[in-house]
């Protein structure tokens, strides 16, 4: 495996084993990078990485701006206050409008999903997906994948457990592809109004309890939900979400000893998990940051830097 | 006054008198029928009558396409009347009837006038305005239907919009059934439906697109039926799209009420995996469903529990249509691919071909008591010329519509209209 044969990332759906194992590798070398004291290389030195963010978020953005900046290009944020415009057409029109500014990557993060594909054929750069709406998060998937190799040393047969509102979730969607592309064991864990429809189909196992769902788990993978769907639209109270699906350390008993405890962020401390287990010794929300960088840096450079040392296809990993 | 017209040697296929045997249509002057069937030579071809060889050819009914939407008043850069209607020309299609989502609606006389008037002076085809239901088709007040319906509308309706108050239905219902009026709705419920998109199912949560389940056209179609059982109104829903629906409509019509349904052709030829990669030329209102429930609206269309065809042309350009999914608008032209769309499930013995031009011109003519859908002595002249083997492959710059938001795209089709004639004047030739 020399090269990696997509122009985009703008998902996990359509990578094979071999590209996420290349992908993974090179941010294992990254992570090098990150941990000298001297971080910043020249690899991309001369280019031009633009992300551009219609909904806020101020981890994955710095997140994608560190790595691109440790990899010596120049990195230009813009975030599209998408409150008073409507979306689409703003998504076009800065499409084009940056286009023109003949960026080398487009980082992009859209409530839409299908933005980022959308935007990969508009523009004549490589367009990375930093998350379209309910559809992919495939970075976030990526530093996942890694952190738990590092700690586990393998991702294949491992089981692991996604907890939460499943149905809202892009970083979910992707995990669960990327997590059987490399021969995991997915569960779900949540309640009936949290899951999509047919996810029986989308290669996990579906458990409504905690207990049953996190039974022999290496990894317990915890999901966000967003305020405004905790009371009564999709589960009844906080109270009640917590005490059936949030992660404490009762709970988490019934998982592997060793068994890792990750959280994509930014955790709701209380509703989702306990900070005695966010904050406990079988959390790996920390590394899972530093991962992110990695991550990001090794995906950026292997679009930019190796997509030209081979055939490729247009518009993969879509 | 028109110049005689004889068309020999066709295959005349006119569903109002299940005739299907190769014969001459001789038209006179005034632009009606005087003739049409294999003896029709016997009373001799009219003086100075152009005529023409149609050897190969099948001669039906101009084919009446129930659902169409225009731009025209207020939307003209995406389809004017006179655009539509030359689409309509292209396709086979002589006479459709216009739904009254426009700017201003469709809901005062006034515009039902201008509408008239306006298809009169620069259409080709017949175009039939329909009449909103409810005032602004806001769902409250209902409009003028008496007058509405004299003044030319041949339908009321909400168009796209769903109508959730059913005390304001049964009224408009009661007092439609008073003049003969029909009722065509689509059912769709919006709390069910909200925010649904596609067809809810694996493909719509692969993809993080939000799903609209069936039961959100089946519980909305199954009230209407049951007030128009209340009403005896006549209740046409405009566009099933699964078998349940179907299933609905046939139990209603047992129980006595009267309740006709059209489908629309996306709906017999796509699927929602032909959404794909977020195509927004295939998000349309009902969503495109699984591949079963196509197959089983094939089989309800051959058994005639589905009534028609139509077209649910509804023209989108590039601001409403090139957006992500879930921001971009409903709808797809189909004027002018209905009828080659339609003669795939003839090719593939899936709907005889009477049958389909049944469904394509006579019963929506029936339905909307609409001057159209047969070829007997003394109908006005409104023909299709149908090739039914002819090749041609869909591309974006021979679409005469307006807009080209087709679902059909670069389409390969066996067979088309090679000529229409509405009230005996050629208007549409290849």
């Amino acid at each position: 495996m020399v090269f990696f044969p997509h122009r985009h990332l703008l998902g996990i759906k359509g990578l094979t084993e071999q590209d996420i194992t290349f992908l993974l590798d090179r941010a294992d070398e990254a992570v090098k990078i990150s941990r000298q004291r001297e971080k910043k290389t020249s690899t991309l030195r001369g280019l031009t990485q633009i992300n551009l963010f219609f909904e806020a978020s101020t981890r994955t953005q710095s997140s994608f701006e560190l790595a691109g900046k440790r990899l010596g290009a120049d990195v230009m944020n813009m975030s599209v206050g998408n409150s008073s415009v409507k979306k689409g057409e703003t998504l076009i029109d800065t499409a084009m409008t940056l286009n023109a500014m003949r960026p080398d990557v487009l980082v992009i993060r859209h409530a839409s999903a299908g933005a980022a594909a959308l935007l990969s054929q508009k523009v004549a750069c490589s367009v990375v997906n930093a998350g379209d709406g309910q559809h992919e998060h495939p970075t976030q998937a990526l530093l996942d994948a890694l952190t738990i190799r590092r700690a586990k040393g393998k991702l294949s047969r491992i089981i692991v457990a996604i907890c939460g509102d499943v149905l809202h979730s892009r970083v979910a969607r992707s995990n669960i592809l990327l997590l059987n592309a490399m021969g995991a064991r997915v569960r779900v864990v949540a309640p009936a109004t949290l899951l999509p429809s047919g996810i029986a189909q989308m290669g996990v196992e579906v458990f409504h309890s905690m207990e049953e769902g996190l039974k022999d788990a290496d990894v317990v993978m915890m999901l966000r939900l967003q305020r405004e769907r905790m009371s009564g639209a999709f589960v009844p109270s906080v109270r009640e979400y917590f005490h059936f699906y949030g992660l404490d350390a009762e709970k988490l008993k019934a998982a592997k000893e060793d068994a890792l405890v990750m959280h994509p962020g930014p955790m709701n401390r209380g509703v989702e998990i306990a900070s005695e287990v966010a904050d406990g010794p079988q959390s790996v929300i920390e590394s899972q940051v530093e991962m992110g960088v990695a991550v990001r840096m090794a995906v950026l450079e292997t679009l930019l830097v190796s997509q030209n040392q081979g055939p490729r296809s247009e518009g993969v990993g879509a | 006054m028109i110049k005689p017209l004889v068309l020999k040697n066709a295959r005349i296929l006119d569903p109002s008198r299940t005739l299907d045997q190769i014969g001459t249509i001789m038209v006179g002057s005034d632009g009606k029928i005087l003739a049409a069937g294999a003896d029709a030579l016997n009373q001799g071809t009219p003086e100075g009558a152009e005529v023409k060889d149609c050897s190969g050819l099948v001669a039906t009914p101009g084919l009446v396409d129930a659902r169409v939407f225009v731009g025209e008043p207020g939307a003209e850069h995406r389809e004017t009347i006179e655009s539509a209607s030359r689409a309509a020309a292209a396709g086979g299609v002589t006479s459709f009837i216009m739904m009254p989502d426009t700017d201003p609606v469709l809901d005062d006389i006034a515009l039902i006038e201008f509408v008239k008037k306006t298809a009169r002076d620069k259409a080709v085809v017949n175009v039939y305005p329909a009449a909103a239901l409810t005032r602004g088709l806001h769902g409250e007040e209902m409009t003028e239907i008496g007058m509405l319906k004299a003044a030319g509308a041949v339908a009321f309706t909400q168009g796209r919009h769903a109508l959730a108050d059913t005390q304001v239905l049964r009224r408009a219902m009661t007092y439609a059934r008073e003049f003969g009026a029909v009722v065509s709705l689509e059912a769709r419920d919006p709390y069910l439906a909200v925010n649904g998109v596609m067809n809810e199912g694996l493909f719509a949560s692969w993809l993080g697109l939000s799903g609209a389940p069936r039961e959100a056209e089946l519980i909305p179609l199954e009230r209407d039926l049951r007030i128009a059982a209340l009403t005896g109104a006549h209740y046409h829903a405009a566009k099933i799209s699964v078998p349940e629906s179907a299933e609905a409509i046939r139990v209603a019509r047992g129980r006595g009420a009267k309740a006709t349904c059209g489908i629309s052709i996306n709906h017999l030829s796509l699927n929602e995996n032909d959404i794909g990669e977020y195509r927004t030329f295939f998000k349309l209102s009902p969503p495109l469903r699984t591949e079963d429930d196509r197959q089983a609206m094939v089989d309800a269309l051959a058994d005639g529990t589905i009534d028609i065809i139509v077209s649910s042309h509804d023209p989108q350009d590039v601001d409403t249509k090139r957006l992500p999914f879930a921001d971009a608008a409903d709808g797809a032209i189909g004027l002018e691919t209905m009828l080659s769309a339609a003669l795939r499930l003839h090719h593939a013995d899936r709907v005889p071909l009477m049958r389909l031009i049944h469904a394509l011109s006579t019963r929506p003519a029936e339905i909307f008591g609409l001057d159209a859908g047969t070829l007997k002595p003394g109908a006005k002249a409104d023909i299709t010329l149908i090739d039914l083997d002819e090749p041609w492959l869909v591309s974006k710059d021979m679409i005469l519509s307006r807009s080209k938001n087709t679902p059909f795209d670069e389409a390969r089709f066996s067979g088309r209209a090679v000529a229409t004639y509405v009230a005996g004047r050629l208007v549409h030739s290849l």
